[in-house]
Formats: structure tokens, C-alpha cells, sequence
């Protein structure tokens, strides 16, 4: 009853707030949804001990009823409980009630509150159906909800023109992505004839090696079955190529930028990419893709970063960088640290964002770091806790201990185990994930010394309104604070650590000694200079943006006026926008204005509907002419058929010719 | 010279014709029209008591005798509807009774 329970009461609270939000008023849904979530989440505390510290795995997945049942295609509704799914819960639900909170303080100016709560907690129906999948039939039904949800969270304030904008791109983006996904699941049951987790996995191994004929080509059926899952992820996951929308899904209210777009859905790829573990194990060259891509995501998104002056913008990139991290964790086989990522980075992303939230609303709805500065006056708590998240996310700590904030733990980790994992893809991963510790030191410490240090850019009137957020939004940041400082040291040993074994149980699969060793990467076999160096360099990234944003403050200014090549490349994001906009935006736009007028107006329309109903008109008009009206002209017509059939029987008869 | 059924027939024929051409060369009154009917009629009259007269055959007589009854009713049948057109409509002109004119 305990899974039942956690899944159904944001469903319960959804339907209540979307249903009955007139009824239950602005005020009313809030409270109804927010004790819902709460309710959830600490069950979902009960949960993770049963599941991950007691170890009490249940044997079957519960089932609901049966979705399809259609020839060999079998799926059915049901919760499958392991301890990826028990993670999943505590992350998923203690983020989304706290966002719940948080969202009863920050959208107290708006009236549609309902709905917001009643989208709030779909999404976290969503993704829960999303976690407890036990077929890839219910995960895509999560998957494409929580993509639902995003976009209706995105576009909620749909009047205006660039939210919707942003909402549809991201639904777009995210098609792309699912289009490969959609493609992976239908291939995984034409060649396991299930899409039932346990059956796929149990066969996975016989299947590994094996290729198949495509177009005169010999595939890897697994390989070729995890790069289209893994496009999924990519989609949803904001990597490389695929990471367009999330910048501009900050468009979207700020808790939902918190939830949806920071700890929960943007992490359901990653989720994706450990679940079929079982499938990525066999099938390395997709593992090294998974890798390579995660690491230039990681160092590409945080470039971009560097020179962006919108607060969520900043923070947005952040989570790309970190996702990347994530994914070239679980491209070098260590799931369980990709995991441990996921489940700290919840926690302080999380906290920048909510705090990006709070300075927001205090300063009436501005988003431009250019205008903020000095803040940490007007917002002592907010400022406070901000710094607990950035020093989460830069990852400070002391080396060759678990001693330190979530972030350096996690990161760390991940970082040694791609050193460990001695291929290609790993060291390529270890260097492009060391620059970008110093790249995310860099711009994290320049939001908070643009944002609460130096002199005030504000303008005078802005400042003497700014205010500290009431205590609703406090509360959701005190705790997620609490998260942020102490998730990576008291979950090391469960995720990565000594208990990782009897943490993991079954839900992770290891296929060779390398990957295992994840939790050991702190060992002595390492290089000192490996283990030093992420803290190294984000020493470097501190003191850099120190000089730059505090103490040398012109420097950057020049640095924007000079408007040099690299500047103007990063300020653009890499231009992908652009190039977007011209490979696929402008021909498709092309095309289908193309379609529209000479396709569907001219030939469909011309030969068919408009076509018939001009000739027959045409006819029509010279047929009726001959109704002339005048009855002498009927009796003549009726006379010359007379005399015709006269002269027809009278040669007939008399049978001349 | 014999008068026989030929000639008899021939004038049936022209009345006929003249008839025809009375509905259809008339532009202008429609009482036209009506003795035109009635003189088409008559020709089928000569026709019926000529082949009755040649064959001996009194039928023909007694059918020309009902046409004469059925064209006597149709003249007053058509010019009673032509009265209460005139009342409708004002005239009686052929060229303005096209009300069917699609």
C-alpha cells in the first residue's frame, strides 16, 4: 500500500486542485496540494529506508491492471520498487513539495494558483509513473506526461508571446529526442518480443554481439537499441545538440524552473540511461556515445555560462554542465555515481534556483544580473543560502575525505572514476569535465558577487522595495540548504561508498572489475594530482571571478565592450540558435508555407473540393440556359421527340435501311 | 379529279403544320397559341374521319366527335387560366410567362 500511496496522492492533488480549484480557491488548492506532497515525501523517506538501507526489495512489481494486452504486447499499469525508484522518490518528492511550498509565497500575486498546483502536482504523478515503471511502455507514458507538464508549465503564463515561444520549442526539441526513443522501445520489442523490464534484461545478454542487416550494413542490435533510447535522454536531458530549450524554458515560473527544469524531468534521461544499465552494459559502444556527448555537454554548456547575464539563464546552463556530468558518469559504467549526482544536484539546483526565485521576487520581477549587485544587504537569508548552494555546486570540500558540501562529493567521484575508467572516452571525459569545474566555480561565484557583492546597479527605487521573501519561501530553502551541505556526505557510503552493494541490490548492473570500483576512487591507487585537481580548479574559479566581479570589476566591462569574437561566440551561445534557425526552422518554415500554397491550395484544393464545385457550376450555368422558361419552347422540344420516335418505330417497322 | 385520302391526309398535314408553326413563330399572344392547339386538333379530326370514311369503320367518327367535346373543354379550361393570369400578372404577354426560366 506504502508505493500505492506515494504515487496516487500528487494525482489526488492534482485532479483536486485542477478540478475543483474554483471551489477550493487560490488558497484552498495550495494547502490541499502542498499537505499532499509533504505526505508524500515522507513517505517516501519510509520508502528509502525499507527499500535501500533495510534492503527490503519487494519480490514482485505491484500491479495495477493490465494497459495492453495485444497479440505479444503486453504491458501493464504497475510500480516497480528498487532502490533507483526508492532514490527517484526521495529526490522527486522532497524537491517537489518543497516546490509546492515555495510556490504558495512566489505566486501569491497570481490568480490562477490552481492551475499552477493542479500542473505542479501532474508532473509529479508523471514522474513518479515514470520512476516505478516496470515496462518501457509506462515509462514512455511518464516520460511524454512529464514533457506534458513542462510545457504547460513553461507556457503558464501563455500571455506572453515569448513563454509560449519557449514552451513550444521545448515541446519540439523534446520530439525530437522521443522520436528516438519511440524508435528504441519498438525496436526492443521486435527483438525481445517484450517491452516488460525483467524479460528485456534477463535476455539482454544472449542478445549482446549479435548485429542485424540495414540497408547492406551490419548494426549491433543492443548498441543500436541504446543510441535511440539515449536520444530520448539526450532530448530530455538537455545534452549537446538537444539543449536548446532548456535555457529558454526559464521563461516558466521560477519553482517550476526549480523543479521540472533543474532536479526532476531534466534527469529522468540519466534515470533512463542507469535503469536499462542492464542493456548499456552490453553494448559499449553506446556507452562511450553516452560518455563523449555527457562530457561536451559538460564543458560546452558551462562556456556558455560564463557570459550570460540572465540570473535563471546562468543557472539553466548550469544544469545542462551538471547533467553532462551525470551522463559521462554512467558513460564509464559508474551508474551508481551518476546516480549520487542526480540525487545531490536535486538538492542544491534546487537551492540556486529557489534563491534565483527569491531574489527575483524581491526585486519585483527583475532577471538581469546587470541591475542586481550589493543585494546581500536587502537579502541577508536569501544571499546565506545561495552561498550554501554555490558552494555545493563548485564543489568545496577537502580532498581525500567525504568531508565537504553535495556537490564536491558527487562531482568528485565522478570526475576520479572517469580518470579510473583509463578508455578513450573516460580520460576525454576526465579533461573536459576538470575545465569545466573551473568554468562552473567561475560563473557560479559570478552570480552570487554580481547579484549580492560590489556596488548596487539597481536603480534607487528598485532597491528601497526590495525585500526579504516571507518566511513560506524561507522554509523550502532552509531545508533544501540543509540537503545541499549534508546529502554528499551522508549518502556517500549507501551510493558509492562501502554499502553500495547492499544499497544497490539488483537495480544497478556492473559488467567488469572497473566500473565496480567507483566507491574506491578516493583510494591511493590514484594520482595525487587527480584527486587535487577538480579542487584545484575550483580555487582557480573562485579566485578568478573574485578578481573579476569584485575586485576588478572593469575588467569584464571591458572585456563585454570590446565585443571580441570569443565573447560575442559565448554570448551567443555557440550561435546554435542561429544555425538551428537556418538548417531546420527556416526550411521547414519554407516547406510548409511551400505545402500550404502550392500542395494543399493549389493542387489539393484546385483539384479536388474548389475544383468539382467550380466545374459543376461551370456545367450547371450552361445546363440551365436551356430551361428558357417560354412553354412554347418545351411543347417544341417535346413535338421534335415525338417526331423523332415516330420516325425511329416507322423505319424500324417498315425496316428500310 | 378523284378526291381521295391522300388529299385528305395532305390538308390534315398542313393545318398540322400550320398549327405548329402558330405555337412557335408567335411571339406575342398566347390566344394565338390556344387556336393554334385547336387547329392541330382539328387536322387529327380530318385524319380520323378520312381514315373513317376510306375504312368504313364508324369508330373514327365517334373519336373525332370526342375530340371535339375535349377541345371545346381545353379552349375553356385555357382561357379561364388566362383570365385569372391577366389578374395576376398584369398581361398575357408569351415573352413575359417565364417564371420557369432557370
Amino acid at each position: 500500500m506504502l508505493y500505492q500511496t506515494i504515487v496516487l496522492l500528487p494525482a489526488i492533488g492534482a485532479l483536486a486542485a485542477g478540478l475543483f480549484g474554483k471551489w477550493l480557491g487560490p488558497r484552498g488548492s495550495g494547502i490541499v496540494t502542498c499537505t499532499l506532497m509533504v505526505l508524500t515525501a515522507l513517505l517516501s523517506f519510509i520508502a528509502f529506508y525499507q527499500v535501500a538501507v533495510a534492503g527490503n526489495v519487494p519480490e514482485q512489481a505491484v500491479i495495477f491492471f493490465t494497459w495492453f494486452d495485444v497479440g505479444a504486447l503486453e504491458a501493464d499499469w504497475a510500480i516497480r520498487v528498487d532502490t533507483l525508484t526508492v532514490v527517484m522518490f526521495v529526490v522527486v518528492n522532497t524537491v517537489s513539495s518543497m516546490v509546492h511550498i515555495y510556490s504558495v509565497g512566489y505566486m501569491s500575486h497570481d490568480p490562477y494558483r490552481p492551475r499552477f498546483f493542479a500542473l505542479l502536482s501532474m508532473f509529479t504523478f508523471a514522474m513518479l509513473m515514470l520512476v516505478t515503471a516496470d515496462n518501457f511502455l509506462q515509462l514512455f507514458f511518464g516520460w511524454e506526461g512529464v514533457g506534458l507538464a513542462s510545457y504547460l508549465l513553461i507556457g503558464f503564463w501563455y500571455k506572453k508571446p515569448s513563454a509560449n515561444a519557449a514552451a513550444i520549442k521545448a515541446f519540439i526539441v523534446n520530439r525530437v529526442g522521443d522520436f528516438g526513443f519511440a524508435l528504441g522501445i519498438m525496436a526492443i520489442f521486435f527483438v525481445f518480443g517484450s517491452v516488460d523490464f525483467d524479460t528485456v534484461f534477463a535476455m539482454a545478454p544472449s542478445m549482446a554481439g549479435r548485429e542485424f542487416e540495414f540497408l547492406g550494413q551490419q548494426f549491433d542490435i543492443l548498441t543500436t537499441i541504446c543510441l535511440l533510447l539515449f536520444m530520448g535522454a539526450m532530448g530530455k536531458s538537455a545534452q549537446f545538440l538537444l539543449h536548446t530549450w532548456l535555457p529558454d524554458a526559464m521563461e516558466g515560473p521560477t519553482p517550476v524552473s526549480a523543479l521540472i527544469h533543474a532536479a526532476t524531468m531534466v534527469t529522468a534521461g540519466v534515470f533512463l540511461v542507469c535503469r536499462c544499465s542492464y542493456l548499456f552494459e552490453y553494448a559499449p559502444g553506446a556507452l562511450a556515445v553516452v560518455a563523449v556527448v555527457g562530457a561536451v555537454t559538460a564543458f560546452a554548456t558551462a562556456t556558455m555560462a560564463l557570459v550570460q547575464y540572465d540570473i535563471k539563464r546562468v543557472i539553466a546552463y548550469s544544469t545542462c554542465s551538471q547533467l553532462g556530468y551525470m551522463f559521462f558518469a554512467a558513460g564509464v559504467g559508474a551508474y551508481d555515481a551518476a546516480m549520487f549526482h542526480l540525487f545531490t544536484h536535486a538538492f542544491f539546483k534546487a537551492l540556486l534556483f529557489l534563491g534565483a526565485g527569491s531574489v527575483i521576487h524581491g526585486l519585483g520581477d527583475e532577471q538581469d544580473m546587470r541591475k542586481m549587485g550589493g543585494l546581500a544587504k536587502q537579502l541577508p537569508w536569501t544571499a546565506g543560502l545561495m552561498i550554501i548552494g554555490t558552494l555545493a555546486i563548485t564543489g568545496v570540500g577537502i580532498p581525500y575525505t567525504i568531508v565537504g558540501f553535495a556537490g564536491f562529493v558527487s562531482k568528485d567521484v565522478i570526475i576520479e572514476t572517469a580518470y579510473e575508467a583509463a578508455t578513450a572516452p573516460g580520460l576525454f571525459a576526465f579533461w573536459m569535465g576538470l575545465t569545466a569545474v573551473a568554468m562552473t566555480s567561475f560563473y557560479s561565484w559570478r552570480v552570487i558577487f554580481m547579484t549580492f557583492f560590489g556596488k548596487s546597479r539597481a536603480g534607487q527605487q528598485a532597491l528601497e522595495q526590495a525585500h526579504e521573501s516571507p518566511a513560506v519561501m524561507m522554509i523550502p530553502l532552509i531545508i533544501l540548504a540543509l540537503g545541499a551541505v549534508f546529502a554528499g556526505a551522508a549518502f556517500h557510503s549507501f551510493f558509492v561508498g562501502a554499502g553500495q552493494e547492499h544499497f544497490w541490490q539488483e537495480a544497478l548492473l556492473f559488467v567488469g572489475d572497473e566500473h565496480a570500483v567507483a566507491g574506491m576512487a578516493d583510494g591511493p591507487a590514484l594520482p595525487r594530482w587527480v584527486v587535487w585537481g577538480p579542487f584545484a580548479m575550483m580555487l582557480v574559479g573562485l579566485v578568478w571571478s573574485y578578481h573579476w566581479y569584485i575586485r576588478r570589476p572593469d575588467i569584464p566591462q571591458r572585456i563585454a565592450d570590446n565585443n571580441g569574437i570569443l565573447y560575442r561566440f559565448l554570448l551567443n551561445k555557440w550561435y546554435f540558435d542561429e544555425i538551428y534557425d537556418f538548417l531546420f526552422v527556416e526550411p521547414t518554415k519554407k516547406l510548409g508555407h511551400f505545402l500550404w500554397k502550392q500542395g494543399d491550395g493549389w493542387l489539393i484544393d484546385g483539384f479536388g473540393p474548389d475544383g468539382v464545385a467550380t466545374s459543376v457550376l461551370a456545367t450547371t450555368r450552361r445546363i440551365v440556359k436551356v430551361q428558357t422558361g417560354y412553354v412554347y419552347h418545351y411543347a417544341f422540344v417535346m413535338l421534335i421527340g415525338i417526331a423523332l420516335f415516330v420516325t425511329y418505330y416507322y423505319v424500324r417497322s417498315v425496316g428500310a435501311f | 379529279m378523284e378526291i381521295g385520302l391522300g388529299n385528305y391526309l395532305s390538308v390534315a398535314a398542313i393545318i398540322f403544320t400550320l398549327g405548329i408553326f402558330g405555337i412557335f413563330l408567335n411571339k406575342k399572344n398566347v390566344i394565338i397559341i390556344l387556336m393554334s392547339i385547336e387547329l392541330m386538333l382539328l387536322a387529327v379530326n380530318i385524319n380520323l374521319v378520312a381514315f373513317s370514311a376510306f375504312l368504313g369503320d364508324l369508330v373514327g367518327q365517334v373519336f373525332a366527335l370526342f375530340v371535339l367535346t375535349v377541345a371545346a373543354a381545353e379552349a375553356a379550361v385555357g382561357l379561364a387560366i388566362l383570365v385569372v393570369y391577366f389578374r395576376n400578372r398584369g398581361d398575357i404577354d408569351v415573352e413575359n410567362i417565364n417564371l420557369m426560366k432557370g
